[in-house]
């Protein structure tokens, strides 16, 4: 079977992408990625030297293998973030760019107001345009609306582990998308990931849960079968889910009998 | 600045007050106040206390946790550049204190540039510039321009510096600061009178509310702290969090970052009345985690470098290494008086060969300039091509 995440006007046979912090190295890091299997990766253009592309991080990344999805972590409003995409792509990175517009260094809350203006100007120079975004459905419209290639709505605040605390909205944001919804953030474990991709998300971008793991490359694994398995739960079509136990037909079996 | 700033909601006497009644607090106490965060001053206070101190590899467990959370597994490196070392202060601890008997100077800017780009070739991309105080010699546009001219070697550059007005740290800013450190010394006023004997920095509220004016400023990145050894410990480390959460709620976008150095030896032969053990350093970073646990913790080479390799775990997320604490020492070591005696004399190589034994990635960038004008080339760039 054939299901491939279409994003971006490319293909990927994996529907989990990785981020790149919090590791104890880049071996580590390394390691982890191929454990994922997964073909995209994204990187803070703040911690890749811009002068020397293929330095710390980037040159543990086979890009023949991977797409980087370079992120605008650290900018704080719509210019600092567009000045990031911009640098990137001049420094050779793929034109494709996560938005992440934060200026909250506490809770990491993305602002939906500046993120939109980041987007739309980055849409009309040409990136390929993933924002991550609170889980807020009308949002998520307008940005579709200026052209997004997806939106990224977060389960929960960065790094806090806590899984989809935002369900009922990033069910509605599924419901309406044109445009792949990729749960981002938050997710705390293989089980959570495999929720989301239950629920319809397109894909799941995880970075703390596999990177501050006891056994990260284990743990990338564990989420590779986990969104793997949810994907695969949601195309099977699930059994209706009744709030009651449905057994035989204890008051109308009668008119069968005799 | 805020409705109410620090200096004027600050309260010495109900911060000793909860620094008493922690001294009654109990184990039950202790491990609430870590599985709550410890939210109120009292919850500070238990986890400061006697009792906690007996249970230490519980707190550091904790931190730990939170430090792996929020952090992973990465400490970001920086160095300070010591601009100059003339200082019309009187200040009892300090090295570069007024009428000492050592060698003044203060770095040109082409000097200033030598030693940056020293620490560039040590890999460094965050640097810290470090001045007394002076107002002629250090003056606001001399300032800037050092900031201004690190910054096109360095892609993240902070300040130490003098308490400055709103309309100074606007300056700063638009010459590409992007954090202002500043210690309190000690956070209890008589202390502060005793110790701080002449000069402007005399001023103790002007000084406490100095990071809330950066910060409205426009500065990203404020550094707290408290020296140790002047003051009760168990105060400064309370007094230390509520002006953190302060801040995190009056500059709600500027990250906030702690230190706490302990007293070393410096020129004039200063002791310190309070002086902290290790393992009371240890329950202080610790406590510190737990109650702040998205602000970084940045430990210097004041201590040595055995200690600091176990303080890592704990909560650490900046660390200096190689640091010299005299203007030029990069580039011409000992020409000048040093602030204090360092203690962890590794190299940045050796620093960074550790981390890595360690289990951490050691980061020296992990900032990007962001500023109007530094996409300039890419726009060039795009028009040619459109």
């Amino acid at each position: 079977m054939t299901d491939l995440l279409a994003l971006g006007g490319r293909t990927f046979a994996s529907r989990l992408i990785i981020g790149t912090g919090k590791f104890s190295s880049p071996e580590v890091m390394a390691d982890a990625l191929a454990a994922s299997g997964a073909e995209m990766v994204t990187v803070a253009v703040r911690r890749v030297d811009l002068d020397a592309p293929t330095g710390p991080i980037t040159n543990f990344i086979d890009q023949s293998k991977y797409l980087i999805l370079p992120n605008t972590s650290g900018a704080a409003d719509a210019d600092e973030a567009v000045r990031l995409a911009r640098l990137a792509r001049s420094a050779g990175l793929p034109p494709w760019i996560k938005v992440e517009v934060i200026p909250d260094p506490r809770y990491l809350m993305p602002d939906p107001v500046e993120t939109l203006k980041a987007c739309e100007t980055l849409v009309r120079e040409g990136f390929v345009v993933l924002p991550y975004i609170h889980a807020d459905p009308v949002l998520a419209k307008r940005l579709e609306e200026v052209g997004t290639a997806a939106v990224m709505p977060l389960a929960a605040p960065i790094g806090s582990g806590k899984g989809l605390k935002m369900e009922a909205a990033i069910a509605i944001i599924i419901e309406q998308a044109n445009v792949p919804v990729v749960v981002d953030a938050g997710l705390g474990v293989p089980s959570h990931a495999a929720a989301a991709m239950e629920m319809g998300a397109d894909a799941v971008l995880v970075n703390t849960a596999i990177a501050s793991a006891a056994h990260p490359a284990r743990m990338a694994h564990a989420f590779a079968l986990a969104v793997e398995a949810g994907r695969i739960g949601l195309l099977a079509g699930r059994a209706p889910e009744l709030s009651t136990a449905a057994a035989s037909s204890p008051l109308t079996g009668f008119l069968r009998e005799g | 600045m805020s409705v109410v700033s620090f200096a004027e909601r600050f309260t010495p006497v109900t911060i000793r007050d909860a620094v008493t009644r922690g001294a009654r607090a109990g184990a039950s106490d202790v491990r609430a106040a870590i599985a709550s965060g410890a939210s109120d001053a009292g919850a500070v206070a238990a986890l400061l206390s006697p009792a906690a101190a007996g249970m230490l590899e519980e707190l550091a467990q904790a931190a730990h946790r939170l430090t792996l959370q929020r952090f992973g597994k990465t400490i970001a490196l920086y160095a300070p550049l010591y601009l100059s070392n003339d200082c019309v202060c009187t200040c009892t601890y300090c090295g570069f204190s007024m009428g000492l008997d050592i060698r003044r100077k203060t770095l040109r800017v082409d000097e200033v540039v030598r030693e940056a780009r020293a620490l560039g070739d040590h890999g460094f991309r965050n640097i810290l510039l470090v001045s007394s105080e002076h107002p002629k010699h250090v003056n606001m546009g001399y300032v800037a321009q050092c900031v201004g001219e690190t910054k096109r070697l360095a892609q993240y550059v902070a300040l130490e510096i003098a308490a400055a007005d709103m309309p100074e740290y606007e300056t700063y800013v638009a010459a590409g600061c992007d954090g202002v450190v500043l210690y309190q010394e000690t956070y209890d006023p008589d202390v502060y009178a005793r110790h701080h004997l002449g000069g402007p920095k005399k001023k103790f509220a002007w000084r406490l509310d100095a990071l809330e004016r950066a910060a409205h400023a426009g500065v990203r990145h404020l550094g707290a702290g408290a020296l140790l050894g002047l003051a009760d410990w168990r105060f400064e480390g309370l007094a230390l969090i509520e002006h953190v959460r302060h801040l995190q709620r009056s500059a709600w976008r500027s990250q906030v970052n702690v230190s706490f150095p302990r007293i070393n030896a410096a020129a004039g032969g200063f002791s310190p009345e309070n002086p902290v053990s290790d393992a009371q350093l240890v329950q202080l970073i610790c406590a510190l985690r737990i109650a702040l646990p998205t602000a970084g913790i940045v430990l210097s080479t004041r201590e040595a470098a055995a200690l600091r390799d176990r303080l890592v775990p704990l909560g650490i997320t900046h660390m200096s290494a190689g640091s010299r604490t005299e203007p030029g020492g990069y580039s011409e070591p000992g020409a000048a008086g040093e602030q204090f005696h360092l203690e962890d004399t590794r190299s940045p190589a050796h620093v960074v060969r550790r981390l890595r034994e360690l289990g951490y990635d050691p980061v020296f960038k992990d900032w990007e300039n962001m500023a109007p004008g530094t996409d300039s080339q890419a726009v060039v760039v795009e028009a040619a091509g459109a």
